[in-house]
């Protein structure tokens, strides 16, 4: 006996979540299977529509950022994942994600936001969490970055450099100070996260005892200077990263914001809680810890044209769950929603056509930042976002592709990662929602 | 930064002409238990390290991302390796497991790591190594207190006892001892006359472990009557403990020996067509992820294919949703819950199964009071040096807890109950005796 619901969701990253968040607001009951944790602790909870036009679209102008990503959507290629979705789609779906992660920024405007990395360069995006905010590249006030001795991840000074010669418009200067509390050399993020979250009392060098984020301002007094705002790695709390916020920016008197940083990232697990809590609102059943290792056709094994369920792998035991409507987010090359071995790329689950050239001498560029026909590879989907097979037919009638299993986007270079993944996302489940009606 | 053009003279080789040749195979047939694809897979991402307990809080703690693939490398690669003394603070909740993206056999690592050090470098004289054995067989402690339940409970608790334990054998004097039961769970099934329902295709074998036995028999009695409920002809076979604590505790010799009795008589009852379910979420745990891991005995995979966790059973083989949508909940049990999901039923994907079961049951409302760790883990939290760290630790839970509508707790480990119950005097109790309360006449 199968586990039922009306629509299956396979995917518990940011495409999965909004298909699930849409397909439950669309009133159906929804079941939603994810093998692991999401990915998004190695997001840098940046949410990007498209940063860059691709190689050879209509707005590839001079190879500069992306002024407008909607102005942009309809010059794209016609087998890119917006094309499906179309920008009124892209638009309905960031709407859904503003009110999902109300701690984010950046939709008073169709135009993208600088933003600087833990690199020291400026990136284009379309939402941004609060706690950057005050750190926006297109702002004139001067800035400090503080790094941490021991957290190696972020170089201040040579961040602050980095923007200099990015050309951003203000004073940037770099500083690294020691972290209050007798930290192991190696201490997660997390580990910080939580001394500034508990506001736990740590020792200060000179024997005392002070809180953390008071001993953490006052180690940064000293190197403030002139500058009218402060950036931090992004490891102010997990929990209440606002009052961390406040509090070191009362103790400093200036705005403080957060850099976003490469993985493990904080901001990209508050973003995971704040769309785990907006599925649990909706009411989604959700079951992580085990892959989905395979399907059943509807009418036994040579009927082809409908998924009658899925299976998860539990140790050896197979446990299906059907329903009348599937959706398969699980990824790209990370999720490992798309494998590849030496013969071939294929999609694990459906085994769902993945169109790639036979010699495999052809799947990538010999120059390494070369345009690499790997980064696209992906399921091709018709406008309803329903994989295609080899023939250019729905390879079945009831099941949708959202996220990086779609083929025909470089998400990477593009910066479209998070963009495609929601707004494909919310369509492929609002479609399956509307289809068990 | 300016995009300049890229130039290479890299040219890659043309394919090798040898069809035959395998370029990837460069390390010939794996053996059994050969965790290095495994290792080979990490691309330290620290997901791991992020999803760790023990590192938020234990500043002398590497995380998992060291403890597991990098410390296992270097076991491999001299033979003189001294393995870290930190493993034995990993407290085994088996978190990064479903936080790595890469399907590192991390637990698996920590597990052989953590073994190798206690039979390689721990002194067995020491007074940590028989601390720990003791704690690790509890279920040895337990058969011996159950014999004088209300004596062991007393004594176990008795103040100058606890405060000689804990400056002894370095076991908490903060924490209050279960209590022993009166009856045991297998001796009130024997009173009963054993199955009270025949059935020739619906047959479950319960793996009780110990603390249902000795200390929660209602649990035990509440899984009995819930299957005989549905049909199904239960049989408690021979069993020892899960093995659980012992692999918490590097001792693996002891759990190597009642796993052997596990799998023994689970495989013959297997075969006979019956299915394994578990009351406690940590047993199943072990027999359907540890025991494939660690042991290799007749039987193992096919115990493992057929363990579940009992609400799990009846989510799949019955329609348990449609009948406690029809049911309601009056008396003792119509209460709202503070549920905690146990760490180990994250990984076998049982942690929000209580929560959206019982959303749709009348005179009941349960809250989930988050996804942080208890603090407990097993014998972790028992022990003296870890008890502030395992407080620490269970703290998030604890105010998520107070916040909650409810003031009864509910969660399928035995030991996340007691932790539970600790930090804030709230009666704990399991989804099973719920199930019982809603659906058995």
């Amino acid at each position: 006996m199968a586990i039922e619901s009306e629509v299956v969701v396979v995917g518990g990253g940011l495409a999965g979540g909004f298909a699930a968040l849409a397909a439950a607001r669309g009133g159906a009951d929804v079941r939603l299977l994810s093998y692991k944790q999401s990915t998004l602790a190695q997001a840098s909870g940046l949410v990007d529509v498209l940063g860059y036009p691709p190689d050879g679209a209509a707005s590839d102008g001079d190879g500069g950022p992306v002024v407008d990503p909607y102005a942009a959507i309809p010059d794209l290629p016609d087998d890119h994942p917006y094309r499906a979705v179309g920008v009124d789609g892209v638009r309905e779906a960031m709407a859904v994600f503003d009110e999902v992660a109300d701690r984010y920024r950046g939709a008073h405007t169709d135009r993208n936001a600088l933003l600087p990395t833990h690199g020291g360069t400026v990136k284009p995006t379309a939402r941004y969490p609060a706690g950057a905010a005050a750190g926006v590249a297109s702002d004139d006030r001067d800035a400090l970055l503080v790094g941490f001795e021991r957290l190696v991840d972020f170089d201040a000074p040579h961040a602050a450099v980095h923007l200099e010669n990015a050309g951003v418009p203000f004073e940037v200067e770099g500083a690294t100070v020691a972290f209050p509390g007798d930290l192991a050399a190696d201490a997660k993020v997390t580990r910080y996260a939580k001394l500034l979250d508990e506001d736990a009392p740590v020792e200060t060098r000179s024997g005392g005892q002070r809180r953390a984020r008071d001993a953490l301002a006052a180690a940064v007094e000293t190197h403030l200077g002139g500058a009218e705002r402060v950036g931090f790695p992004a490891v102010l709390g997990d929990d209440d990263p606002g009052a961390v916020r406040e509090s070191l920016e009362s103790a400093l008197g200036v705005p403080v914001f957060e850099v976003p940083m490469g993985p493990p990232s904080l901001p990209g697990l508050r973003l995971e809680d704040d769309l785990y809590a907006a599925l649990d609102a909706a009411g989604v059943s959700m079951e992580t810890g085990n892959p989905v290792v395979d399907y059943e056709p509807d009418g036994g094994a040579d009927a082809a044209g409908r998924v009658a369920s899925v299976s998860i792998d539990r140790n050896g035991a197979k446990i299906p769950f059907a329903a009348d409507q599937f959706v398969l987010a699980t990824g790209g090359l990370v999720g490992k929603g798309v494998g590849s071995d030496r013969e071939g790329v294929e999609e694990p689950v459906f085994d769902c056509h993945v169109p790639h050239a036979a010699d495999r001498y052809e799947w990538f560029d010999t120059d390494a930042f070369g345009d690499h026909p790997f980064a696209r590879f992906g399921v091709p989907t018709d406008g309803d976002l329903r994989p295609l097979d080899a023939d250019g037919d729905p390879e079945f009638g009831n099941l949708r592709a959202a996220g990086s299993v779609l083929g025909g986007y470089d998400f990477a270079a593009e910066k479209s990662g998070s963009g495609v993944s929601i707004a494909t996302g919310h369509a492929a489940g609002a479609a399956a929602a509307e289809a068990v009606r | 930064m300016s995009d300049t053009d890229h130039t290479s003279d890299f040219e890659p080789a043309a394919p090798n002409p040898d069809e035959n040749h395998e370029p990837t195979q460069v390390f010939g047939e794996a053996e059994e238990f050969d965790l290095r694809p495994g290792a080979d897979s990490c691309y330290k991402c620290s997901s791991c390290d992020t999803s760790c307990p023990v590192a938020e809080v234990d500043d002398d703690f590497p995380g998992p991302k060291f403890q597991g693939p990098e410390q296992w490398r270097l076991t491999q690669t001299d033979e003189d390796y001294e393995v870290d003394e930190s493993v034995m603070s990993c407290s085994n909740c088996m978190r990064c497991d479903d936080a790595c993206p890469s399907g590192v056999p991390l637990s698996q690592m920590h597990n052989t790591t953590r073994g190798r050090y206690v039979d390689e470098q721990m002194s067995k004289l020491s007074v940590e190594y028989w601390r720990n054995r003791i704690l690790a067989n509890y279920r040895t402690s337990a058969a011996l207190a159950s014999k004088v339940p209300r004596l062991a409970s007393f004594a176990m608790n008795f103040g100058p006892a606890r405060w000689a334990m804990e400056k002894t054998l370095g076991v908490t004097s903060e924490r209050d001892f279960p209590e022993f039961a009166t009856e045991t769970f297998t001796d009130w099934w024997q009173a009963r006359g054993g199955a009270q329902v025949q059935s020739a295709d619906k047959r479950v074998a319960y793996f009780h472990g110990c603390y249902a036995e000795y200390n929660t028999p209602e649990v035990a009695k509440a899984l009995v009557r819930l299957f005989e409920h549905f049909g199904y002809q239960v049989a408690v076979p021979e069993q020892g403990c899960s093995g659980t604590p012992m692999f918490a505790n590097g001792m693996l010799d002891d759990a190597c020996r009642d796993a052997e009795t596990n799998v023994a008589s689970l495989s013959a009852l297997v075969e006979e067509g019956y299915d394994a379910v578990c009351s406690c979420t940590s047993c199943s745990m072990s027999l359907r992820q540890e025991y494939p891991e660690l042991f290799d005995f007749e039987g193992t995979a096919e115990v493992a294919a057929h363990t579940y966790e009992a609400v799990e059973y009846l989510r799949i083989h019955e329609d348990l949703a449609g009948a406690v949508a029809e049911a309601d909940v009056d008396g003792e049990l119509a209460e709202e819950f503070a549920y905690h999901a146990p760490c180990h039923a994250r990984n076998q994907g049982l942690d929000r199964q209580a929560v959206e079961l019982f959303r749709e049951l009348d005179g009941v409302d349960i809250e989930d009071v988050g996804d942080s760790c208890s603090g407990i883990s097993g014998t972790y939290g028992w022990k003296e040096e870890k008890y502030d760290y395992s407080m620490e630790i269970g703290e998030e839970m604890f105010e998520h807890m107070e916040s909650a509508e409810g003031e009864t707790g509910m969660t399928e480990c035995p030991t996340c109950a007691m932790q539970m119950e600790h930090g804030t005097g709230y009666e704990v109790r399991h989804p099973l005796e719920l199930l019982e309360a809603a659906l058995v006449e």
